[in-house]
């Protein structure tokens, strides 16, 4: 008997010494659907083949998600419980702005629900990597990602001899502030925010005429969506274009900038050029 | 004359005060220099390009709204007629928002005008044909609680069905009101419009106050209704329609404003007019101060200050003509 367990713990030991990826496969869930946006590209970064089996609907749209070619081998779900109670999976991943009420929903049926909370920095990126490989098992993949995330935002870090000042602008005159991924973004590509100025750290309603008077060097204006919308006519308003030492840079906040995923600096590398232009423009 | 004169000072000094609110202080002095320098700095973009067509439209869109009132007060003899409770403006926003919805106003700026105007048209030609000729208060509430229903119910179905994320949250500027973020592209395709529906509206004076004697004393004296029928009409969808197009359906305007106004006029339909068209404009510029000192970051709807004063006038109309009705 003493023998036996010995024995057993002993390969048990062994098997975890030979290879801990093969232990982590061995618990790792076989059939996870994410019913968030930002859950889906990173399940797609990390899952293994036949892993990940349903993606959220936007995860197919190409205007948010930086990932739809690689999602469209997958069928997508629209984010209700019972649909993907149906999908029987074994692991949920969700955002922590899913609707409490479907996640209290598949947990209640005995669903495993793991919960995304959404970046609010750059640094956020690492910690949603590390997070979705254990969820999935997939922590040396995620490890080797994070190592590739850093050396490339390390690249990219070049203090600028003098910083921009930018405002970002999107529908409703709505701006993202320092303590936001967009905010982060923007510093990282070596711009000063003007949302600081106005005190709107956090992001928040910026009038036009304060972004006015701020005056800043270059406004970054949000995507244009299909369709017409009052909420986006202050994109498109003269006084905008009036100032004489201001440059409208249009629709860059694209789906690289929506989540915490390694796209990001896809996003940075954009902003750094669009600064290294304006830089020689003069 | 002393009452133009005080309704145009008001305006005056309105206008002067509607330059300058919003969320940011700026003194009289710096404002006049940056109006007239257009030395390019910020605050001379802030006073030219979002403050002076702001209150450009306060004015225009509240000397229509109250100016149609009073024609339609006039015509029908019902102090309730009003563009927004009739379900003109409701009418004149669905036009708008199919113009801007189907793609046409993006391809052809004045579709956007011109929609609403069609839309404004169908919503009178209903209101006029339900009404009656004498305009009787419990069908032209009624007639109008339709149109605006039907109206506003296509208004919310249109926007649901865009397929911008942003458009549901449109509903509420549609139907409330607002002159936030406008600039001089609205002041430039709004007016032509105006202008002509003011001119149509302007010349109904001496037909409205032969039409206080009755239709047939009117006909008598050589009031030739079918044609001031038109004139009102086309002069409301006009002047309505192209307020309603850039800044939404802003209501109670033109039913709260002939209503203070008649005891100064001697309830004389001609004058009447003209110190509606004048009161509406001071009343628009007075609400669209409020909401920007209420809330100045936020979009406070134009459309809930004006209901806020006229609702309460309304149920006190509807009070002291309720011995007409059955």
């Amino acid at each position: 008997m003493l023998v036996s367990v010995r024995i057993s713990s002993a390969l048990a030991a062994f098997a975890v010494a030979l290879t801990t990826a093969t232990a982590a496969l061995a618990d790792a869930p076989e059939r996870v659907v994410s019913i968030n946006l930002c859950t889906d590209q990173l399940g797609l970064l990390l899952a293994a083949p036949g892993q990940l089996v349903s993606v959220s609907r936007l995860a197919h749209d190409p205007d948010s998600s930086a990932m739809a070619e690689a999602a469209r081998a997958l069928p997508t779900n629209g984010s209700r419980a019972e649909e993907v109670y149906l999908l029987n999976p074994d692991l949920v991943l969700a955002g922590t702005f899913t609707d409490p009420a479907t996640v209290q929903m598949l947990r209640g049926l005995g669903i495993r629900v793991e919960l995304f909370a959404p970046a609010t920095a750059l640094s956020d990126v690492r910690d949603r990597l590390a997070q979705m490989g254990a969820a999935l098992g997939q922590q040396d993949e995620a490890a080797r990602m994070i190592a590739d995330f850093d050396a490339a935002l390390n690249d990219l870090g070049d203090a600028p001899a003098t910083r921009p000042r930018a405002a970002i602008y999107y529908v409703n005159s709505y701006t993202s502030g320092d303590r936001t991924l967009a905010g982060d973004i923007l510093r990282m590509a070596g711009f000063d925010n003007v949302a600081t100025e106005a005190g709107l750290s956090d992001g928040g309603t910026l009038p036009l005429e304060q972004l006015v008077m701020l005056a800043p060097d270059v406004i970054v204006t949000g995507r244009d969506y299909p369709g017409q919308a009052r909420a986006e006519d202050v994109l498109g308003h003269p006084a905008l274009r009036a100032l004489q030492d201001t440059a409208v840079a249009g629709s860059l906040t694209d789906q690289d900038w929506i989540c915490g995923t390694p796209a990001v600096l896809n996003a940075v590398r954009e902003m750094r050029a669009l600064r290294l232009h304006l830089e020689a423009a003069g | 004359m002393r009452l133009a004169a005080l309704l145009l000072a008001l305006v005056a000094v309105l206008f002067a005060g509607s330059l300058l609110s919003g969320p940011l202080p700026v003194s009289a002095g710096q404002a006049l220099v940056a109006l007239f320098g257009n030395d390019g700095t910020p605050l001379a973009v802030v006073m030219r390009e979002i403050r002076l067509p702001r209150a450009l439209l306060a004015v225009m869109i509240g000397a229509s709204l109250g100016l149609s009132g009073a024609a339609m007060q006039g015509f029908l003899r019902n102090p309730l007629a009003e563009p927004g409770l009739i379900g003109v403006s409701g009418a004149a926003a669905l036009g708008a928002v199919l113009a801007l919805q189907t793609g046409l106003a993006a391809s052809f700026a004045l579709a956007l005008p011109l929609s609403a105007l069609g839309m404004a048209v169908v919503a009178v030609l209903l209101i006029l044909m339900l009404a009656g000729p004498r305009g009787a208060s419990i069908t032209l509430i009624l007639a109008g609680i339709a149109i605006s229903a039907l109206a506003g119910a296509l208004t919310s179905l249109v926007l649901n069905l865009s397929p911008n994320p942003f458009a549901a949250a449109d509903i509420v500027f549609w139907m409330m009101g607002s002159l936030a973020d406008r600039s001089f592209t609205h002041v430039w395709l709004a007016l032509p419009f105006m202008l002509v529906g003011w001119a149509l509206l302007a010349g109904l004076g001496r037909g409205l106050d032969a039409l206080t004697l009755g239709e047939d004393a009117a006909q008598a004296m050589g009031v030739r209704l079918p044609r001031l029928r038109l004139a009102l009409i086309l002069g409301t969808a006009a002047s309505v329609g192209a307020a309603t197009a850039v800044a939404g359906a802003i209501g109670f305007v033109g039913l709260v404003v002939p209503h203070l106004l008649r005891p100064f006029v001697g309830g004389r339909p001609s004058a009447l007019l003209w110190a509606s068209a004048l009161g509406g404009a001071a009343m628009v510029l007075a609400a669209d101060i409020a909401v920007r000192e209420i809330f100045p970051t936020r979009d406070l709807k134009l459309g809930v200050l004006m209901a806020l004063v006229g609702a309460p006038l309304f149920l006190h109309l509807i009070y002291k003509t309720r011995k007409e009705l059955p």
